[in-house]
């Protein structure tokens, strides 16, 4: 499977990351070069094996529903890049 | 000449979680509240931290999937679906994907008359994201927004159905009865105009008779009955008529606006929706005990459509009156603790069919913020029937109950209301009347019998209506022979 | 005195002694740092005032008599990745540039409680992506071995800076081989606990279901005190093990007696630099010498770990990682509209190995390819889990090199992708088994340190210690520190 630029576009808009022609032309060749890499996997048959998510064999794990103190609010927005009124503020959204 | 068009629709619909705490946070779960103050490090996201599930949040879920008849799943898991926006604060939501908690359920709906079974495909854990703000009228003239995170991680189960509807007035009488069993099982608020209860809505429209499905539009967050069911009218017809003039359905999503009674289509610019489900590797799977949900099962209140089935069978109830209680669990239950306490169940439904409801809804309350409580109404009833006051005086003290909380005995006694049921008493203020209205007596004598009603509602102002009209009929006529 | 130089075990009994106070070896520390830091550069904030605060109140409740856990006074350092309240935490990252965490990593809040004294943050591969330090949005750090050396990554900061002795220890973090292989690159003790052992809470993720903190030490003594501070479980980690500890320093014990040792035969071969092949043969020897049994054993599946590990680690990554928006916290590049300002953010914030995984991730995620890469991926994840289980049926622990290859210098990999990422070959495997893997060192090839690794049972990490205290105890191999002598 090799992939175009047109691929390494979609990717970029899913991941939201805005790419030069030059990275684009970058980023092609080095996944390329890794997705053939990965091309090793298929010499393997694995259509009778689980696949494994979690190496330790845990299950239900849960907290009870009991409040705990909140964060104080300077805190909350001492981060934020932009804040109103004890809100986030972001641009337009469309 | 126009072709005949079948209607399909399914719901997706999300309910909060009534629980205290978030999904996978200690935060409030808690309506309202200053922005962003019921937060921590988990429902922000920020960098480093890591969800743990909160059981109440799975014991619901399993609860509701018994109440809508599901299957539970013995092993389930969370994934992640990737998308970002600044209202998701991790730019992915943990849900479910392959493996949901429940799932081939159904329920029961009925339409004029006609009964009919609506299949549930699905139910699953979610959390919620937090709320835009925006700067301006809409989201477009908007030159930004502002998110407040406090409904993060608030926990939600989405029920999808089977797309089994066929026309507006099913999906509301879907929507209805999953509200009141919702409801019926505690696990919800089901509060549509809180947005505790949302409902998405996927139509379509299929030549009579065809077997594959048309092209479906989705309309988002319908948040009333009334707005599910003008939205899906509206969007049929939308379509029937693009479709008559040869035209093609564009699939899409779309939002109803409840002022201007239409639809509009929410496409903004070209985008790719791959949400890349995975499965979260900071959550571990979750097995099932067959006995906890056993437990769970054993513990279900008696769900609407068998409370109507006893409350037509053994209380004498109509299809009708059964149907308006059971609708909501609050109603049914205190139609329960008034009989309780007054059994002449008939009686009781028409009071809360009658007086009850119009003043829950000339005030705008639920019936849990009704300031009458069952066994107060029960009293009222009770003094009705025993002749202490008469009919008229038991809705002017209901008034005055609803209004004030005031037991009704204290009522009576504060306005004097007792009625007068002593025959001696009486006896002197119907020779009196008799005496002051000769005419009316001669009327009466003389075959108008409607005389006598004159001469009653002398004695009742003479009274200042205490009088026991009844008693008071019977004293007349014996008087006059 | 030069306290500095000294292990945590030789300064605890320094201290309980009261014969120094933890004010003063924080100083000598901050004194070293101050001096070697030009060089070195394994820090990206230094915490100096804060820190001789907090040792000050470790003294004074040293001097009210107070119960002190055997750590309590000891200057340490954390990689840049773990969250540290009021402290900026960056990941070596643009886009975290500014970020102070409002909380702590549950690490952090038992080396607080420990008594502990936090230096600063060590410098470290943006995002723990990338095995030489060259990824740091930030600078690269150096090789106290050889400036013109890479220390290793990604958590080459903690490393040099155990290595230079600019701090006594310190934590690192390890997907994919980011603690034991700059440990090696150094000639420290690192050691990348069993998945679960060590709460993840708090650690900034890179790719969850790998990611594991551990300790970066002079000495395997050391690294028992330091798992016995973080090791446990958490409530607020749902991948963590509800797992009694042990008390670590019981594995201390120069016998090896009877243990079976496998080496397996698919990380001997071809890549290897045969002078480190050596040295792991005359580990194997000593070990027998010492009453071990050392044979061959054979791991088939692991030439497969490599490419299973880059689609699992970039698919989680590019999930992980996509909360950095500039909405709530660090960088934002300011722009018309949302989406917009994410695209810039995210673009700007983001180094290009970074933006590399991401975007790796994002296709072996996306639709239409899910099965072919990452499903794949997680079944040969089992593959490789079941050769370690089979391999531990028979023997107590395994013994492999764990780079194959000592240092190499700047530059020499950085354009090749691939090439780095062969550089982690050794010990990716160990990290999709979830088990445990120290890295011993273990002599040294042209002045650079070589590391030998030693991969445990789930939950074995005390067979490790034990073996490598043993060797610590019969070799001088595993102190390659002279060699740094005139280079810092």
């Amino acid at each position: 499977m090799k992939i175009t630029v047109k691929d390494v576009e979609h990717v970029a808009l899913l991941a939201r990351l805005d790419l030069t022609e030059q990275d684009k032309e970058k980023y092609t060749q080095s996944l390329n070069a890794i997705l053939e890499y990965m091309e090793k996997l298929n010499q393997i048959d694995t259509s009778n094996v689980e696949p494994t998510a979690h190496v330790l064999p845990l299950k239900n794990v849960f907290r009870e529903d009991k409040l705990h103190r909140t964060m104080d609010k300077e805190l909350v927005l001492a981060n934020a890049p932009e804040e109103e009124d004890g809100c986030f503020k972001v641009p337009r959204i469309v | 000449m126009s072709a005949q068009y079948e209607v399909v629709i399914g719901l997706e619909v999300h309910a909060e979680l009534k629980t205290d705490t978030k999904i996978f946070c200690s935060c409030p779960t808690e309506f309202g509240g200053e922005e962003n103050t019921h937060v921590c490090p988990v429902c922000l996201g920020l960098p480093g931290v890591l969800p743990v599930l909160n059981k109440k949040v799975l014991e619901y879920a399993v609860r509701a999937g018994l109440a809508l008849n599901c299957e539970i799943a013995s092993f389930s898991k969370f994934d992640r679906k990737n998308y970002f926006y600044p209202d998701l604060p991790k730019a992915y939501q943990i849900s479910q994907y392959d493996l949901p908690i429940c799932k081939k359920g159904y329920l029961e709906i009925e339409v004029n008359g006609r009964k009919k079974t609506i299949g549930i495909t699905r139910v699953h854990m979610e959390e919620d994201a937090g709320k835009l703000v925006h700067g301006g009228a809409t989201i477009a003239t908007s030159r930004y927004s502002l998110v407040d995170y406090n409904r993060t991680g608030v926990p939600l189960i989405e029920i999808v159905s089977e797309p089994d509807m066929r026309s507006a007035e099913e999906a509301r009488a879907y929507m209805e009865k999953l509200k009141a069993i919702l409801e019926y099982t505690g696990v919800s608020d089901v509060r549509m105009e809180q947005g505790s209860l949302r409902c998405d809505a996927n139509i379509s429209l299929r030549p009579m008779g065809a077997k594959e499905f048309g092209t479906k539009t989705e309309i988002k967050n319908l948040n009333s009955f009334r707005a599910l069911q003008k939205a899906i009218e509206y969007e049929i017809e939308r379509q029937r008529d693009i479709l008559e003039e040869g035209g093609k359905i564009i699939q899409e999503t779309r939002s109803w606006d409840e002022g201007k009674g239409v639809t509009v289509s929410l496409r903004s610019k070209e985008e790719a929706h791959d949400y890349r489900y995975f499965p979260d590797p900071d959550l571990v799977p979750v097995v099932i005990d067959p006995q906890w949900v056993q437990e769970i099962r054993d513990s279900l209140p008696e769900l609407p459509d068998a409370k109507r089935e006893r409350l037509v069978q053994e209380m004498g109830l109509s299809e009708y009156d059964a149907g308006i209680i059971t609708g909501s669990r609050a109603l049914a239950d205190f139609f329960d603790q008034v009989v309780a306490e007054y059994n002449e169940p008939k009686t009781v439904a028409n009071w809360i069919m009658g007086e009850f409801l119009r003043l829950l809804n000339a005030n705008n309350l639920e019936v849990a913020e009704s300031k009458v409580k069952p066994r107060s109404l029960a009293a009222l009833l009770k003094a009705q029937a025993e002749g202490t006051i008469s009919g008229k005086m038991a809705k002017t003290v209901f008034e005055e109950m609803f209004e004030t909380g005031k037991e009704p005995e204290t009522i009576i006694k504060e306005k004097g209301m007792v009625q007068i049921s002593d025959e001696g008493a009486l006896a002197a203020v119907v020779e009196k009347v008799i005496a002051a209205n000769p005419q009316s007596v001669e009327d009466y004598k003389a075959g108008k019998e409607k005389a006598i009603g004159f001469l009653v509602g002398q004695v009742m102002k003479e009274t200042k209506g205490q009088a026991n009209p009844g008693l008071v009929n019977k004293l007349l006529k014996d008087k006059l022979g | 005195m030069d306290l500095y130089k000294k292990t945590a075990h030789e300064l605890s009994s320094l201290l309980q002694k009261r014969e120094v106070s933890s004010e003063e070896l924080t100083r000598s520390v901050l004194d070293r740092i101050n001096k070697v830091e030009e060089k070195v550069k394994a820090f990206v904030t230094v915490t100096g005032e804060q820190a001789l605060e907090q040792a000050r109140e470790i003294d004074e409740k040293r001097a009210r008599g107070e119960a002190m856990s055997p750590l309590a006074g000891i200057p340490m350092a954390m990689k840049d990745n773990i969250c540290t309240k009021g402290v900026t935490t960056t990941c070596a990252s643009k886009i975290l540039y500014n970020f102070v965490p409002p909380y702590n990593a549950t690490v952090t809040e038992k080396l607080l409680e420990a008594g502990t004294i936090l230096l600063g943050k060590c410098n470290m591969d943006e995002f723990a992506m990338g095995s030489s330090n060259e990824n740091s949005g930030f600078f690269p750090t150096r090789n106290p071995h050889d400036l013109s050396a890479v220390p290793g990554g990604s958590s080459g900061g903690a490393a040099a800076a155990v290595a230079a002795d600019e701090a006594v220890f310190t934590l690192g973090s390890d997907t994919g081989g980011s603690i034991r292989q700059p440990a090696a690159f150094c000639g420290v003790v690192g050691l990348k606990p069993t998945y679960g052992y060590v709460p993840r809470y708090g650690l900034i993720a890179y790719a969850s279901s790998l990611d594991q903190i551990g300790p970066l030490t002079k000495d395997i003594t050391d690294c028992a005190l330091v798992l016995n501070v973080i090791a446990g479980h958490d409530p607020k980690d749902s991948t963590s093990a509800p797992v009694e500890v042990p008390d670590f320093t019981r594995y201390l014990v120069d016998d090896v007696k009877g243990l079976k040792i496998g080496i397996p035969k698919e990380y001997m071969g071809e890549g290897i630099d045969p002078r480190i092949a050596a040295y792991l043969k005359q580990a194997a020897a000593k070990l027998e010498e010492l009453g071990a049994v050392c044979e061959e054993v054979s791991l088939p599946h692991t030439e497969y770990a490599l490419p299973a590990y880059y689609i699992i680690a970039s698919a989680e990554a590019s999930s992980n990682l996509a909360r950095y928006d500039g909405v709530r916290y660090g960088l934002r590049v300011e722009a018309e509209d949302v989406i917009s300002m994410f695209c810039k953010t995210r673009s700007q914030g983001f180094g290009e190995e970074v933006k590399r995984r991401i975007m790796l991730g994002t296709y072996a995620l996306s639709s239409g390819y899910y099965d072919a890469y990452y499903l794949k991926a997680l079944k040969v994840r089992t593959l490789i889990k079941r050769d370690f289980d089979q391999a531990f049926l028979k023997y107590d622990c395994l013994l492999t090199p764990t780079s194959p290859t000592t240092a190499f210098k700047f530059g020499e990999k950085v354009n090749d992708p691939l090439a780095m990422y062969l550089s982690d070959v050794c010990t990716i495997p160990i990290n999709l088994a979830g088990v445990p893997g120290l890295s011993l060192p273990f002599g040294t090839v042209e002045g650079l340190p070589v590391g030998i690794q030693f991969i445990g049972k789930p939950f074995g990490e005390g067979t490790l210690l034990r073996v490598g205290y043993a060797l610590e105890q019969n070799t001088d191999l595993t102190k390659p520190k002279a060699q740094m002598e005139g280079v810092i």
